[in-house]
């Protein structure tokens, strides 16, 4: 069985000698140092550091078996499964990886002059047509570094489209279904708007009766994630951009789960004005533990003149940066957008071409329904809203059954599975399905396992009825077992740093 | 053999797919796709590339990145909110780890304590480097932490007016704007000394009121010097009951005193120069940090990994904490919105301030000040040129104005530019009362020879004009 590295790896600040180096700097040469004299006789005397930090003090080798131990206790795609829902963590091809490590960009500053960048702008100019032709909109920006960013951006074009209508002052209500990511309504507060939540009908979708008498002249807009976080595909689309176009609102697209449309069907073609895409979701490139990602976001035509400057332009023959846009909602951030990661993109986009990306679609759709199909087997599993429809990337079980007659829930599931070598599903969410368990495997995962997971999961749930102390109590396997999370962010325990750390425990043992 | 399928997605081989096809009960993929409207269902190809071998994107992407003239193939004298720092090859190492690189955000701390512990390790480091006690594990970017900071700032004091230096970065200051205009907080200017570039402390003290959220100030400033009333600012931005900003550039905190020993409630700033390339300006990463106060605490933005033990007691192990802070619990009440951060940037950070420990910070402050400060001294023997523009000092960055050359900034450049020397940033359109100014930039990669060339190629162009 699956055992993960135990190597009570002390804290850093626990590690080293006093007057070990790591990393020695290039010197200053010492006629540079005559001309310029004495530093601290050039800093005034108040603005010096006098306590140095206390940082450890470590070798080279100390330094790369620490953070070398450390990643043996944690778990990557690379590792095996990893099937949170939502989240489509992908297979990340390596050769993405080398190139974007080149110095030829790495050693790039932005505001290089535009002769010297014609490449990169080429990459990006180029990325952008092909995201926009991907999702059906117009014009793509590619600044925004993750998701939720997009996210924020998309609203704000929303704010500055009403804005400009004279209508910002009215239309302050953004829809929002309950099945969405906790973003949305996150993203919309924070451009100022008032959430209004729309309930699911009994198929898992945008209840368009409670759309209907939601929408009015105070409506900005509807933000809607399709296929939904059921892994449902919101089929009556077309009627909901319908009813929020005539309330004067615009659709809003949420891109996490966009991986099994691709080449499919377009947001743009179903009526949406604002698409946001995670470039780490869909287009393969790793999440690095939480980041860092880009999300880039596509608009109609009529919606262009909103986009951040700068905007990449070509005239033919060169590539420049345009900050003439008097509309411009200004910036969201400094400079183009987490390019090193767009890249990857571009290279990613270029491995699969059309046909491979319409079959990474496709394959994560037959994977999520063969997942679905042989977990409907197992005794304490549901699958609640119309089991018999065929979902799309994801499908969300409930271990509701379980957890009433061996009081296993889907936490406790969760951390058995990472007993087995597995990484847990997204639990919990959405919130609409009690217990759940939101399982996507993406399309880069062989049958063997995915058969590897389900029998797991045939097994923790048989466990559950023999021996529920074992699920209970799991994890065992991983590097420590289950944590207090209870006192790690009580007032009294709570230590954010290993300084604060430090300074309570000198308070209490003085 | 004929090939079957696509490299990166095993089940796509037609055999495998049939198999799996059977086991669900359907004939063919589309029917999985029948509950999509027809007419939304794509008819044609799309216009995208055909796709390419591994051999071929790779010489397909070099050869484009090829047309890139870096830093690696001349002196680049840039900085402005991205730096040109050496990135050790023990951090390239570190990041590279799959099991680092490939793996999500830690919401199942168990199997992912390698990521949390170092992401803690970040958070205390730089805790130790700023003087403040907690940090977050990330943001986008300094201008998106300075935006976050000041809705925090208006959300702990319920106020809704932020006062900033008007020497600040543009793109920060638009950032700040897009943050917080529909918060309803309101941004005003506070004016420098003419003579020495520093903050009007009278401007300030006119300005600031029982309206005010936070005064942010930037130190080194914008424009590379060093900001030398820190204190009487703190005091007046508590005597008013207001919260003290502070943006940062982690590198020059080896010498230079941290805002935690100066009263700062929060610390944001970029801590791309701590062990992560330029990469054309992104990713980047955005510090924040603040002090113990649970008022502040459970304000912040943000994903933030404490220190805790296994529910048996028996040991230390870390978590992601104070999450019902976060859009995943409270949704629309969430501090922020962000989700996905630079988790890896930060770690990358952590391995490269391990590397260099208090000593080796302190030295690469010291470096990058003897030699900017070195270019500063053979800039203005030039005749016509005054480096830097302020008489205040100086730390990597510093204002050069030829307005005694009778050239512009934009001609001085594109001159350099053919010598193989890339100047500075032009920032004549964003403080015109400086005249044709520019900003430049100079580290520890810049090496004596690279200053001198430099110098004498602005002596030349100045000479040949």
């Amino acid at each position: 069985m699956f055992r993960q590295a135990q190597w009570n790896e002390p804290i850093i600040f626990n590690l080293g000698k006093t007057g070990r180096v790591g990393h020695i700097l290039p010197t200053v040469e010492g006629e540079v140092k005559k001309a310029v004299g004495d530093l601290y006789e050039l800093i005034p005397e108040n603005l010096q550091r006098k306590n140095a930090p206390r940082l450890p003090e470590l070798s080279e080798p100390e330094v790369v078996r620490h953070f070398i131990r450390l990643s043996e206790m944690n778990y990557g795609v690379d590792s095996g499964l990893y099937p949170l829902g939502s989240c489509t963590m992908k297979y990340n091809p390596k050769i993405n990886e080398l190139l974007a490590g080149l110095p030829k960009l790495g050693m790039l500053h932005p505001y290089q002059d535009e002769s010297t960048v014609q490449g990169i702008l080429e990459i990006l100019y180029r990325l952008e047509r092909w995201l926009a032709e991907i999702t059906g909109t117009a014009e793509v920006c590619l600044q925004p570094a993750a998701g939720a960013h997009g996210e924020f951006l998309g609203v704000c074009i929303m704010r500055a489209y009403h804005k400009l209508n004279g209508e910002l002052e009215k239309r302050k209500d953004v829809l929002v279904p309950d099945s969405a990511h906790g973003t949305n309504p996150a993203s919309a507060a924070m451009a100022g708007f008032n959430v209004v939540v729309i309930p699911s009908d009994e198929e898992g979708c945008v209840d368009l009766e409670a759309l209907k008498s939601a929408v009015s002249d105070r409506t900005a807009g509807l933000m809607l994630t399709n296929p939904n976080t059921l892994g449902i595909f919101e089929k009556n689309i077309e009627e909901i951009a319908k009813i929020v176009h005539e309330a004067g609102g615009l659709l809003y697209y949420d891109g996490a789960n966009l991986n099994p449309i691709l080449c499919k069907v377009r947001p743009g073609d179903m009526g949406f004005d604002i698409v946001h895409i995670n470039i780490h979701k869909t287009f393969g490139t790793p999440h690095g533990g939480g980041g860092p990602g880009a999300g880039p976001v596509g608009v109609t035509e009529e919606l262009a003149k909103f986009l951040p400057v700068p905007r990449i332009v070509f005239d033919g023959e060169r590539y420049r940066l345009d900050y003439d846009r008097p509309y411009s909602i200004g910036k969201i951030r400094c400079f183009y957008g987490n390019v090193a990661v767009l890249l990857k993109a571009y290279a990613y986009i270029l491995s699969l071409g059309q046909k491979g990306l319409r079959e990474v679609a496709e394959v994560s759709v037959l994977n999520a329904n063969y997942v679905m199909r042989k977990l409907l087997e197992i005794e304490g599993l549901a699958l609640p809203y119309n089991s018999q429809k065929p979902r799309k990337h994801e499908c969300v079980f409930s271990a509701k059954p379980l957890k009433n007659k061996t009081g296993v829930s889907a936490l406790n599931i969760a951390k058995r599975l990472l007993d087995h070598g597995l990484h847990a599903p997204t639990i919990y969410f959405p919130l609409i399905v009690e217990e759940a368990l939101m399982i996507e495997p993406t399309e880069t995962v062989e049958k063997e396992e995915l058969d590897r997971f389900i029998e797991a999961m045939r097994e923790i749930c048989r466990e559950a009825h023999e021996n529920p102390e074992k699920v209970l109590k799991a994890p065992h396997n991983t590097a420590v077992q289950r944590l207090d999370e209870v006192r790690a962010s009580h007032p009294q325990t709570m230590a954010l740093s290993w300084r604060m750390y430090r300074k309570k425990l000198v308070s209490k043992n003085p | 053999m004929k090939r079957k399928g696509h490299q990166y997605i095993p089940n796509s081989n037609p055999e495998i797919k049939q198999e799996l096809m059977r086991e669900i009960g359907i004939k063919t993929i589309e029917e999985l796709y029948a509950d999509i409207p027809e007419k939304y269902l794509l008819k044609k190809p799309l216009n995208l590339p055909e796709a390419m071998s591994e051999f071929e994107v790779k010489r397909h992407v070099e050869t484009l990145l090829s047309k890139n003239r870096t830093c690696e193939d001349m002196p680049i004298f840039l900085g402005a909110g991205c730096w040109p720092h050496y990135v050790p090859a023990a951090v390239k190492e570190v990041v590279q780890r799959s099991e680092f690189l490939t793996s999500y955000t830690p919401y199942q701390p168990e199997i992912s304590q390698g990521m949390l512990q170092a992401l803690f390790e970040y958070q205390s480091m730089i805790c130790e480097l700023t003087a403040m006690d907690v940090a977050n594990c990330s943001m986008y970017d300094w201008a998106s932490a300075l935006g976050e900071a000041a809705r925090m700032a208006s959300r702990v004091t319920r106020r809704n007016e932020i006062l900033v230096p008007r020497i600040i970065h543009p793109e920060r200051k638009a950032t700040l704007k897009t943050y917080t205009e529909p918060a309803d907080i309101s941004i005003k200017e506070v004016a420098y000394n003419p003579e020495n570039g520093q903050i009007d402390l009278g401007d300030l003290e006119s300005k600031i009121s029982n309206k005010t959220a936070a005064v942010y100030i930037e130190n080194p400033s914008y424009l590379g010097f060093v900001e030398e009333h820190v204190d009487e600012i703190s005091g007046l931005a508590h005597k008013h009951g207001s919260l003290f900003i502070v943006g940062i550039d982690p590198t020059s905190l080896g010498i230079l005193k941290p805002p935690g020993e100066y009263g700062a409630d929060i610390v944001v700033g970029e801590a791309q120069p701590l062990g992560n390339p330029m990469n054309f300006g992104g990713p980047l990463l955005g510090i924040f940090a603040c002090r113990d106060d649970l008022n502040l605490v459970r304000q912040m933005p943000g994903r933030i990994i404490g220190l805790t033990t296994t529910t048996n007691g028996d040991k230390q192990g870390f978590c992601m904490v104070l999450q019902t802070r976060e859009q995943h619990i409270r949704r629309e009440k969430a501090t922020s919105n962000i989700c996905s951060n630079e988790a890896l940037c930060a770690v990358a950070s952590a391995v490269y301030m391990a590397l260099l420990g208090p000593q080796g910070l302190r030295e690469l402050g010291e470096t990058i000040m003897y030699k900017a400060n070195y270019a500063m001294q053979l800039l203005s023997r030039i005749e016509g040129i005054k480096a830097p523009v302020f008489e205040s000092v100086h730390f990597k960055e510093f204002t050069v104005n030829f307005d005694g050359t009778g050239l512009s900034v934009k001609e001085v450049s594109e001159k350099l530019l053919k010598m193989g020397v890339h100047g500075g940033k032009d920032i004549s359109t964003e403080f015109p009362e400086l005249g044709q100014t520019a900003l430049y930039c100079v580290t520890e990669i810049h090496s004596k020879g690279d200053i001198e060339l430099l110098a004498k190629s602005l002596e030349k162009i100045v000479k040949e004009r």
